[in-house]
């Protein structure tokens, strides 16, 4: 077998996979967090809107854009794929399973799979919902006075989505399943990344708690802000 | 003290198992192994097949000595093997249950007793240096740093149980062979064919069919030497390092 084939088919190559794609995505979710705070704004939608034509006209953008599917896609499949696998080490169940871990939570560590799996669902709902509602013209133009082309009313979609209720919880439920996610992926990635240091790793560490908690919990906001108190 | 055991029964590889129950009678001051010693002679008396399990020094450092106490590996107990955990640490009229290490790599010979030659054929495919024979070496001749040494010899107090395999979910073996690769690469007299043993040592224990490694550190978490995670990162990043940016290959 050729030996990088061999090298990222092995189980340290598959995790590094793993590993890069998931830091990538973590990047990607600040960057759309930034992006989905101006719907707090009270302007009626009208930075929302230019952002959103923005990100699907910048050519730049669109590259980055058509690398975060791929690597949704493969953070995916090769979760699913190690999932399997792993599962598959051990054909016969313990009667009596504890989980005792040392550096991080076992909850999350253990389901990883399912958590991600949580979130995969809630990828193909959240882009029916608003990417495809986009990209197939089902929405309206609005024209502002800042912007000299008419846009496309993103803001609109979103406003309809989360008056509904089952929306709105499956949104909250998710982002929990993020945050558990994150909780053991962020710093889990260093260490496949041979990222375990004295001086270094108590702050990453750190930074990944903060991270789970405070990225799911500001997406989770928009939904419940326009919910509750618009 | 009486004590309820729930003991898992295979009669070989092939077979399924089964749990079966038993009422001991114990003492406090007993081993673990001592008091499946008091239920074998109990079930010898009354012409039974005894459980079979494994055991050699009884003093914490051969790595013979396996078996799931109650969820764990070893037992409850941090840092401490079957051998070495006494009945203290349980109630009277407790209910035990004892299984064996789960783990397609290591498919169960009999009752609690497993195959673990997996970790010998890891061994064999890079966990050792080649020296010429001959007049014993100066033991001062290569001076190795303190903090350096320390950190070898803790990878090296790694005593091949197992127990991280049986606690991983994933069943993988990386906490073992990061140990035995991390304990001579750090050394001057491991560093010579340092790419080498992480290509061929990885290879080997992907053969042997573990799982990857999630970093759920339920292996640093179980083991009875407390062996650090800290080498699984070593090894990948080693392993990186072979694959990328040395000349080397797999060598098989």
């Amino acid at each position: 077998m050729n030996w990088f084939v061999r090298f990222l088919t092995s189980s340290i190559g598959k995790k590094l996979i793993m590993s890069l794609t998931g830091l990538f995505l973590c990047l990607f979710l600040v960057v759309h967090l930034a992006g989905n705070l101006q719907l707090l704004l009270d302007d009626g939608g009208e930075a929302f809107n230019i952002y959103a034509y923005m990100m699907t006209h910048n050519p730049l953008i669109k590259a980055v854009s058509y690398g975060t599917y791929f690597f949704i896609i493969l953070h995916a499949i090769q979760g699913i794929i190690l999932a399997i696998q792993n599962r598959k080490a051990r054909s016969s169940r313990y009667a009596v399973t504890v989980t005792r871990t040392t550096g991080t939570n076992s909850f999350a560590a253990r389901q990883m799979a399912l958590l991600g799996s949580l979130i995969l669902v809630f990828l193909g709902i959240h882009m029916g919902d608003f990417w495809w509602k986009m990209k197939s013209g089902q929405t309206s133009m609005v024209k502002y006075d800042s912007f000299e082309l008419e846009v496309q009313n993103l803001y609109e979609k979103v406003e309809a989505s989360f008056a509904v209720e089952w929306i709105v919880i499956f949104y909250v439920i998710a982002m929990i399943g993020l945050s558990f996610h994150l909780l053991h992926g962020f710093q889990s990635a260093f260490q496949t990344l041979g990222l375990n240091h004295k001086k270094y790793t108590p702050f990453i560490k750190a930074l990944g708690k903060g991270f789970a908690i405070i990225i799911p919990a500001l997406f989770a906001l928009i939904p419940l802000y326009y919910m509750f108190v618009k | 003290m009486k004590l309820n055991l729930k003991v898992w029964r295979q009669k070989g590889a092939a077979t399924g198992g089964k749990f079966e129950t038993y009422t001991v009678e114990a003492n406090e001051h007993m081993s673990f192994l001592e008091m499946l010693d008091v239920l074998n002679e109990q079930l010898i008396a009354e012409q039974k097949e005894p459980v079979s399990f494994e055991h050699d020094c009884r003093e914490g450092i051969c790595g013979t000595c396996s078996m799931v106490i109650n969820g764990h590996p070893h037992g409850p107990m941090k840092g401490t093997t079957t051998c070495q955990l006494h009945m203290r640490h349980f109630n009277d009229g407790e209910t035990i249950t004892i299984e064996p290490f789960r783990s397609n790599s290591f498919p169960v010979i009999k009752d609690l007793v497993v195959d673990r030659s997996s970790f010998d054929r890891i061994i064999q495919s890079g966990g050792y240096i080649s020296v010429n024979t001959g007049q014993a070496q100066d033991g001062n001749a290569i001076p190795i740093e303190k903090d350096l040494a320390s950190e070898a010899f803790d990878a090296a107090t790694c005593i091949g149980c197992g127990a991280c395999v049986a606690a991983c979910p994933n069943a993988s073996a990386m906490l073992f062979t990061s140990a035995k690769i991390s304990h001579l690469n750090m050394m001057p007299q491991g560093e010579v064919e340092a790419s080498q043993r992480v290509l061929n040592m990885v290879n080997q224990m992907d053969v042997e069919g573990f799982g990857a490694c999630s970093n759920v550190t339920a292996c640093e978490a179980e083991c009875p030497k407390e062996i650090s995670v800290k080498n699984i990162a070593r090894v990948n990043r080693e392993y990186f390092a072979a694959s990328l940016a040395s000349e080397k290959t797999s060598s098989k």
